[in-house]
């Protein structure tokens, strides 16, 4: 990694090695001084070539209080970001994807309801990496678990590893629905990416945070869990959240607040 | 101690090509499921985003778990020094060679993307049980080629004790990998735990006793060979020890279950609730593949050729019955993300999920066992493999 991260600096850095060195003849200098320029690129600007960066973990919070029965806003728009078809226009619903579903729970003993979405969880220690044989199950730098459409074999090992039951195989041909920034293929696993797209671009957040934050019910934040001072982080202070299956200790990316 | 004549079957008969083109046909069948479910994807399989691994995987899983047991007959012969088993072992290795073959085909061609098989070789995760899988059978291809290697060729023949060492300890590894693939599994109830490697272990002896038992019979009644009753005898006993072994561990892994209160609804659910799983359970793995083969291998009726084949095949169908409960039972119940709760999603959450096998996926796994049937008629065709005979007296010699 730090290989290939040197490569990286020095090809893009040569340009500006060859005019310093054109300019000064100072060779030695050049090469102390490129990577400082690198560096410093770094931290104002994210070329596409980049690597996602440790120094983030994405991470969401859902607030269980809030978020309203019979409500499917989230889900149609990550449907309609991710060009995914929604379950109920499928004609093979027991195998159709749901990167993202509404979960209804219900206390048999107290009769209390509870509403909340369940996707990825986006573990710190996914298990679903743990066994992909092809290592096509990967959680980047910046916490955001994904599957690489070119090694993935199809095996369903991670659907089985997978405790939330976060992740569909697609088990038909796509129709044309599909998006070009959010690749998918017959025969390979996919799951929420915490719309990776729209995070690279920039956009902060994700299309389930906005469509819940447009029809006024707030119950989704997402953000940085490593900056304390990102909303996310504020409001998983104030409030008290749980994980679903703490005691498997995956640390999760996805914490909700009054389950 | 005597020697023993290995000599090829001749294979030239009417009824050998009858048998060798009836398993090419379902070779046939199973290439034309494979076929079938890759163009159209899995929609047209009864799996789901619930029911993830079917029947082609119980399929799968069975011919490889019978495979390292098929290679014990050969393991006792070589590592545990029993002349007796020494003219059984070249059979014992290439059944054992051909169960996998066939296994690891049904396996790989269920894959959603089987096209990306040389993804799976060239990409390796070594903290996946699948990938020290794909090693550990590329692995018993090795070893049991060499060691039927040092049991053909008379130059290297001092070396057999030696391979058939380092095959019997790679196949004990092999099924603790095979039933470890669902011991490292958290996310499932009836998973993740250690008693699954041991459990397998014991499973695979009974299982591959049980085929190589059938396959002996049939070879030697079917070329006129004489088999005589000091060898079925001995290996019906083996195999009673085995199914015993078998029962007592399913017997302590679901006792160990209802112990705790956390895995009772899953406990109740296979064996009082589930339905085809409870049945598949209790007729099938249990009175089936257990239970009435006991009764028959240690009573007078084990004495008798034909009910140690009837034995045999119950133990045969209990064990398929034993993998449809381990492998989709376990999947058909709901996983419990909220104990306490109840949980009713789009998603089928909190439902227990029902699966229907499709033809080809029945198809795919019958493939499979025919690929495994059809080497082994080839194999004792071309190479010296059988006995010429196996009767009392040729036996008899051996031990003396």
């Amino acid at each position: 990694m730090n290989e290939n991260q040197s490569i990286d600096q020095q090809s893009v850095a040569s340009p500006q090695r060859r005019r310093f060195v054109s300019a000064a003849s100072a060779t030695a200098a050049g090469l102390a001084i490129a990577p400082g320029v690198m560096l410093y690129e770094v931290a104002h600007g994210r070329p596409e070539d980049q690597r996602a960066s440790s120094a983030v973990r994405w991470g969401m919070m859902v607030d269980a209080t809030k978020c309203a029965s019979g409500c499917n806003d989230c889900v149609t728009a990550c449907s309609t970001e991710n060009g995914w078809t929604p379950v109920a226009e499928s004609k093979h619903p027991k195998q159709a994807p749901q990167w993202i579903r509404k979960l209804e729970l219900q206390d048999p003993l107290t009769q209390r309801e509870t509403n909340l979405p369940m996707m990825c969880q986006h573990c710190a220690e996914p298990p679903c990496v743990d066994v992909c044989p092809t290592g096509a199950s990967f959680k980047r730098a910046d916490g955001i678990v994904l599957v690489n459409r070119h090694t993935c074999i199809g095996c369903r090992y991670c659907m089985m590893a997978c405790p939330y039951k976060a992740r569909s195989l697609v088990h038909e041909h796509l129709n044309d629905t599909q998006k070009p920034d959010v690749p998918r293929g017959i025969g390979c696993v996919e799951s929420c990416t915490f719309c990776v797209q729209k995070v690279d671009r920039g956009d902060g957040t994700t299309a389930c945070v906005e469509a819940c934050t447009a029809a006024g019910h707030n119950a989704l934040v997402f953000g940085d869990l490593n900056d304390p001072e990102s909303e996310i982080s504020q409001r998983l202070r104030e409030l008290p959240t749980k994980q679903v299956r703490a005691d498997l200790n995956l640390n999760l990316g996805v914490r909700y607040h009054g389950i | 101690m005597a020697s023993i004549t290995f000599r090829e079957v001749e294979g030239s008969s009417l009824k050998y090509w009858l048998l060798f083109g009836a398993l090419g046909l379902f070779v046939l069948f199973g290439a034309l499921s494979w076929n079938y479910m890759h163009h159209h994807g899995h929609v047209v399989t009864g799996m789901d985003n619930q029911i993830v691994w079917g029947l082609p995987h119980v399929f799968a899983v069975f011919l490889i778990v019978a495979a390292s047991g098929a290679l014990n007959v050969a393991s006792i012969a070589s590592v545990f020094n029993k002349p007796m088993y020494k003219p059984l072992a070249p059979l014992s290795a290439i059944l054992a060679l051909a169960l996998m073959l066939g296994g690891l085909l049904v396996l790989v061609l269920d894959l959603g993307r089987s096209d990306r098989l040389i993804v799976a070789m060239t990409h390796f995760n070594f903290k996946s049980m699948f990938t020290w899988n794909v090693f550990l059978y590329s692995g018993f291809f090795g070893l049991v080629g060499v060691y039927l290697w040092t049991m053909l060729d008379r130059n290297v023949k001092s070396y057999s004790k030696a391979a058939g060492t380092a095959a019997f300890i790679w196949r004990l590894v092999l099924t603790t990998g095979t039933g470890s693939l669902f011991g490292f599994l958290i996310a499932r109830e009836l998973y993740g735990t250690a008693m699954l490697a041991p459990m397998f272990i014991v499973m695979s002896f009974a299982y591959g006793l049980a085929i190589y038992l059938m396959v002996l019979a049939a070879a030697y009644a079917w070329t006129g060979r004489p088999l005589g009753d000091a060898v079925m005898l001995r290996l019906k006993s083996l195999l009673a020890v085995f199914v015993a072994a078998v029962l007592y561990f399913v017997v302590v892994y679901h006792m160990t279950n209802l112990y705790f209160t956390k895995l009772h609804s899953v406990q109740a659910f296979v064996l009082r609730d589930g339905g085809i799983f409870t049945n598949l359970f209790w007729v099938g793995q249990i009175l089936i593949g257990c239970v009435i083969p006991l009764v028959i291998l240690l009573t007078g009726l084990g004495r008798q050729r034909s009910w140690i084949m009837i034995a045999c095949a119950l133990i045969i169908l209990g064990g398929m019955a034993q993998m449809y409960v381990t492998i989709i039972g376990a999947q058909a119940y709901p996983l419990d993300m909220f104990p306490g709760l109840m949980e009713k999603s789009s998603f089928f959450d909190g439902e227990v999920h029902s699966y229907t096998p499709s033809m080809p996926e029945l198809f795919l796994g019958l493939g499979g066992v025919a690929v495994a049937l059809l080497m082994t008629t080839f194999a004792i065709k071309v190479l010296r493999l059988l006995p010429a005979s196996l009767d009392d007296a040729t036996v008899a010699k051996l031990e003396h």
